[in-house]
């Protein structure tokens, strides 16, 4: 086992509760389901898409057309491996602008044949590189921000492990976003929020409790809309136990979200984002 | 928070659902518009002589040339050397665009914001906002530009870091929802280091509000001339600042998403002379035009007279 799950049995075996920083390596754990198992558990006759179709393809992004319990579904999010090679084939989840726009595809054609779309949120952030930058990170993550704004059918973003910076939020524009229990979502990393404040990435720990980002605390600024509760210790030690809840959520909101007109969905996702911060604006509380 | 919230509790079994519901009428404006207050011209108190009367010299960062301060203030901010453009104070900035008396400046009624009460945080605010004069790090205004008027928005670089948080974000959104419903053209300037780490996940939610608010500006047939001033990086070019019908920038004004020391350190070797630099976007098609600042009233004044109905 490695040193996190033992540390986490220790912590559990003490009956506290599970540090912020314990949480950010729970999500990072290479044994944490990936997309690709929860497509395998939660769906059936999946058909992988690639490509931008502007010369890239980036296997960081995952995703394509799918059933889920028979009505079609666009289904896609970021991709991380579960050993090192794998990691490496999938540039760490870090995509590139090729990635976003290759997202960005998916998303239109779903809102032109109707298929709902459910996003998986997994990323240490968008890639930081040379080629990223030269063919308009920026501009690829503004773009998807925009568009996803005013998409015509539901989407549903769930984080399942890291959910870092705007190279995650550029999938999660989403009528309803829910957080597994030990996911998180955050500005940036711990390590990064270290370095730029601090100047010291190994403040890491610190900046973790500082930066509120665990499922309960987004839960309580209202940022997400639902926390999925993990099995004892992780996802990773029965991942059964999440599929199988994450089905259920899935069925409930889906059910929900078809009943709304297509304007309806569009204005309501626009209404989350721009009223989410609203208790913090008021004047009159 | 219970207020804004309801919580449903026991519908499906391992899992804390939240269903948002609002009181409010959603058209209403939470943020309130207390007054628009004219733009004075310039005072001539303007100090550039230290209390002994000696004349204040800057040295250029760039080109290490020697000026009084004064020289270089009627330069609009670039050294009369080299052409290094300086950070531009916004309120200096706007009065270098518009006609003389004409920009009347948005005052909201904001509440100090600490998310995530972070130590030090408002003190910091309060320091800059004694320093600067500036609530925040955007100013956000209407005037007009050789008789046409336009919705100007300009980031301030000095107020740490010209970082979005949740103030930053409502007073961008405000001015696209007001060129929106105005039926004006918007121009911004964006000059910010990205998202602000003091407010945290609410700083990341500004990307996604004022993109939104953008989009629905733009599919409403909103002219919106996005300007990258030196630094344009991080949650602002990945949100409002990338998504301009037209984009200029300013001679040598840093863009892009990630920050070159965080890149250096990924990808373990030094970056080519130049790198995310105006003139690199320029070539590499993220920039209509690179435009030099005392260019960039008469280039913006064109832009608007060709979008004229």
């Amino acid at each position: 086992m490695d040193s996190i799950d033992e540390r986490i049995d220790q912590v559990l075996a003490s009956g506290e509760k599970i540090s912020p920083m314990d949480k950010v390596l729970l999500a990072r754990h290479l044994s944490r389901p990936k997309i690709n198992e929860y497509i395998d558990a939660l769906f059936t006759d999946f058909f992988e898409q690639k490509g931008d179709r502007l010369g890239k393809e980036d296997a960081s992004i995952f995703g394509g057309i799918a059933l889920f319990h028979g009505m079609p579904v666009t289904v896609l999010g970021h991709r991380k491996g579960s050993d090192l090679n794998e990691s490496v084939k999938y540039n760490f989840g870090m995509p590139g602008p090729e990635g976003y726009r290759k997202a960005l595809r998916m998303m239109e054609q779903a809102e032109k044949f109707g298929r709902p779309i459910i996003t998986f949120i997994d990323t240490p952030g968008a890639y930081p590189g040379i080629e990223a930058e030269m063919y308009g990170q920026s501009q690829a993550i503004a773009e998807n921000l925009a568009v996803m704004s005013r998409l015509k059918v539901p989407v549903i973003s769930i984080v399942t492990g890291e959910g870092s910076s705007g190279g995650a939020l550029a999938i999660g524009v989403a009528n309803r976003v829910f957080m597994l229990e030990n996911a998180v979502y955050s500005i940036l990393s711990p390590e990064g929020f270290a370095s730029i404040l601090w100047q010291d990435s190994s403040k890491k720990e610190q900046a973790s409790k500082l930066m509120k980002l665990t499922a309960e605390d987004l839960f309580g600024f209202g940022v997400i809309d639902g926390i999925v509760n993990e099995p004892a210790g992780g996802v990773h030690r029965n991942p059964k136990a999440v599929y199988d809840a994450l089905d259920r959520l899935l069925t409930q909101e889906l059910k929900t979200l078809k009943g709304k007109s297509s304007s309806e969905l569009a204005k309501s996702r626009y209404q989350k984002f721009r009223k989410m911060d609203d208790l913090y604006l008021r004047t009159d509380k | 928070m219970s207020t804004l919230f309801q919580t449903v509790k026991g519908k499906i079994p391992n899992i804390k659902i939240l269903n948002r519901h609002s009181g409010k009428d959603e058209t209403e404006d939470t943020v309130r518009l207390i007054k628009m207050s004219r733009l004075e011209k310039e005072s001539g108190s303007d100090a550039t002589a230290n209390a002994d009367g000696q004349v204040q010299t800057v040295e250029c960062p760039n080109c290490h040339a020697a000026y009084p301060k004064k020289k270089l203030r009627d330069a609009l901010y670039v050294c009369p050397d080299c052409g290094y453009h300086y950070p531009m104070p916004p309120e200096k900035r706007v009065r270098s665009l518009v006609d003389e008396g004409s920009f009347k400046i948005f005052r909201y009624q904001l509440p100090e914001i600490d998310p995530l009460q972070f130590e030090g945080y408002c003190e910091k605010k309060q320091g800059l906002r004694e320093k600067t004069k500036a609530e925040e790090a955007v100013l956000t205004g209407v005037g007009t530009i050789d008789g046409r008027k336009a919705v100007i928005a300009v980031m301030n670089s000095k107020f740490l870091m010209g970082s979005m948080g949740i103030a930053v974000g409502e007073l961008v959104t405000l001015a696209i929802e007001y060129a929106d419903k105005n039926k004006l053209p918007l121009v911004i300037f964006a000059a910010s280091g990205g998202a602000r780490m003091q407010e945290g996940i609410l700083s990341l939610m500004q990307m996604a509000k004022t993109s939104a608010a953008m989009e629905r500006f733009r599919e409403r047939g909103g002219l919106y001339i996005a300007v990258l001033t030196h630094p344009t990086t991080g949650g602002v070019s990945a949100s409002f600042a990338g998504l301009g019908d037209i984009t200029l920038a300013e001679p040598g004004a840093l863009i892009g998403f990630a920050g070159p020391r965080v890149i250096e350190q990924t990808i373990g070797q030094k970056l080519p002379e130049g790198f995310q630099r105006a003139e690199y976007l320029e070539t590499h098609g993220f920039v209509d035009q690179v435009v030099p600042r005392n260019q960039m009233r008469q280039v913006i004044s064109q832009i608007l007279m060709l979008h004229e109905v």
